[in-house]
């Protein structure tokens, strides 16, 4: 048995849909979370700590819980859901949008806290030594705190990726189950089996363990090597 | 024409402030010398930008405004054209010396292309490491680095936090020449933290000192060293510095004759011989002593006619500092309150400085 013969055609639609969501929702993050990471590592503000504590919601709730408010900000009668319609984008619930939006919410801690971490081991010192060679706040962050927190980056999109790639709650509640729109491989998994689909179920299955054992192993890398790097 | 630096400001910090109202000259150096907690950094901070007084604080440079709260103004410190050189080298570890380098060399407006970081590299001695890495680099080169990398911005003032505490003896006499260096080379003015008698002596032409976040005294070198109304923290190893001249070496006794405005005095020959003109020695109040008469007989070496000009109790109660005029350079000398009284000194008292010691700075 040959190993493309072990995927059907459903199931690879399912893991090509798979990588495309994670990939889009890494560079979502990357963008979105770094300006955020960025203030909470920096910001003496009284408001830090129960900011932080809302960007780590998405780790203790239920994927219920949290798909069930998106959903219900996201149909006809929420905010979001009003203004997607206002700007002509219809309704995001069991679309592929819709879930790239959801799961942005979901994977938000697994890119703001390691990039955190990382802002926050500069430390002040060379970003006073940057202002006092001319550059100003904007140029601070990508000439110096971007190359020296790089290892924070990439830890981060590590994790989002793997991190989307393992969603299933939040996905089941957003998106349901579309063939080529919203069923991803954790979902197709639990499909195949409902029913009893269990040679297809393993082959899925085993290739998730792979992959996150491979994802685990890079990180842990990447942190020994940092802590190498630092002695 | 320049007016100098007007600095005024107060920082409040829990369990500590300072207020200072300085004006320093707009050449030469300036030191900020002062025990350690005296608020000398801050005060260095401070001028940068990097910390934000409260407000009624002004800074101007040479007749350019960075602070007026007054007017709400405040120019952030990447828009202030000046040279910071930390205690620590606190050079890039992503960038490579040349990048270090041309890190401010490419953002300061109005500073010089390529051949100014070659020359600054040379005159520093880093020439020969500009390709490597900074974790590759010694203690003294790193910090070398950081001093060309702030000099290349074209600076118009030059803040200097210790720059040599973090190194150990050897490495901060392979830093003091270029320093000293810069001090006759740079037409800019500079402002040098530092809690070293030595450095200052040898670096600075005016001299602020501070203590618990004021300013105890500020002026030129000689002068503000010989004041008496100085606390115990400054008074206790108190000395003077003198500019003298080379006026010859006698072979026979390896002896070195200075001349200065006060009259001459030996000091035992440098190997190898300085050659210099111009050199800077050290007298600490300790060791001068005083008599009435020239003594005769005497295995001390360094007789220098003098003029007592006041006197001042210190924090030994038995001990007095004398301070003396030279010619024209001041001198102190510490002595017993008992001394004073059985030689009938007062101001105006001629007398014989006995020093036992003077050390030759630079």
């Amino acid at each position: 048995m040959t190993l493309g013969g072990a995927f059907s055609d459903s199931d690879l639609e399912a893991i090509w849909l798979t990588v495309e969501l994670a990939a889009l929702v890494t560079a979502l993050l990357l963008i979105i979370g770094s300006p955020i990471a960025w203030w909470l590592a920096r910001t003496p503000s009284r408001w830090k700590r129960p900011l932080a504590a809302i960007v780590a919601l998405p780790l203790v709730l239920p994927p219920t819980v949290l798909g069930f408010y998106l959903l219900v900000a996201m149909g006809p009668h929420g905010p979001i859901g009003e203004l997607t319609q206002s700007i002509g984008l219809g309704l995001l619930p069991f679309t592929f949008a819709g879930l790239v939006v959801a799961s942005v919410v979901y994977s938000l801690p697994f890119m703001i806290q390691p990039l955190q971490n990382a802002f926050e081991a500069i430390g002040e010192r060379p970003l006073e030594v940057a202002s006092t060679l001319r550059a100003g706040p904007l140029d601070r962050f990508f000439s110096i705190a971007v190359p020296l927190a790089r290892r924070g980056f990439i830890a981060g999109a590590i994790l989002t990726f793997a991190h989307t790639v393992g969603e299933f709650g939040v996905v089941l509640m957003i998106g349901g189950n579309i063939p080529g729109e919203t069923r991803v491989a954790s979902v197709l998994i639990y499909d195949h089996v409902e029913a009893f689909q269990y040679a297809q179920a393993h082959w899925l299955s085993g290739l998730l363990v792979v992959f996150a054992f491979a994802v685990l192993v890079s990180v842990g890398t990447l942190t020994a090597a940092g802590n190498t790097a630092r002695r | 024409m320049s007016d100098g630096i007007v600095a005024r400001f107060s920082i409040d910090y829990p369990g500590f402030s300072l207020g200072v109202d300085l004006r320093l000259p707009g050449s030469g150096v300036t030191a900020l010398f002062g025990p350690s907690g005296s608020g000398k950094t801050t005060c260095l901070r401070a001028i940068a930008g990097l910390e934000r007084p409260r407000g009624g604080g002004y800074l101007s440079v040479n007749s350019e405004v960075w602070q007026d709260d007054a007017k709400r103004l405040f120019v952030p410190t990447h828009r202030r054209p000046l040279g910071y050189v930390f205690q620590e080298p606190s050079l890039f570890p992503h960038l490579s010396v040349r990048g270090n380098l041309e890190y401010g060399l490419k953002r300061a407006a109005g500073a010089g292309e390529g051949d100014g970081l070659e020359r600054t590299a040379e005159i520093l001695g880093i020439a020969a490491l500009l390709d490597r890495g900074p974790e590759k680099l010694s203690g003294g080169e790193r910090q070398r680095v950081a001093i060309a990398r702030a000099l290349l911005t074209r600076p118009r003032l030059l803040l200097l936090d210790e720059p040599l505490a973090s190194l150990d003896l050897r490495r901060r006499h392979e830093i003091l020449p270029y320093l000293e260096r810069l001090h006759d080379e740079l037409e800019i003015p500079s402002i040098y933290v530092s809690h070293m008698p030595d450095e200052v002596a040898r670096l600075a032409d005016h001299l602020v000192l501070l203590d618990k976040g004021s300013v105890i005294a500020s002026g030129p070198l000689q002068e503000t060293l010989a004041r008496l109304d100085l606390p115990a923290a400054f008074t206790d190893d108190a000395g003077v510095f003198i500019e003298a001249r080379i006026a010859g070496h006698d072979q026979a006794d390896e002896l070195t004759r200075l001349d200065f405005a006060g009259g001459t005095i030996y000091v035992p020959r440098r190997r190898p011989p300085t050659s210099a003109g111009r050199v800077r020695c050290r007298i600490e109040a300790r060791d001068v002593s005083l008599t009435l008469q020239k003594q005769a007989g005497t295995s001390i070496l360094n007789l220098i006619p003098a003029v007592v000009v006041d006197m001042a109790p210190t924090e030994h109660a038995a001990q007095v500092l004398v301070r003396l005029d030279a010619g024209g350079t001041p001198l102190l000398a510490r002595i017993t309150q008992r001394s004073w009284k059985t030689l009938g000194l007062e101001p105006g008292s001629r007398v014989w400085a006995q020093v036992k010691t003077v050390v030759l700075i630079g």
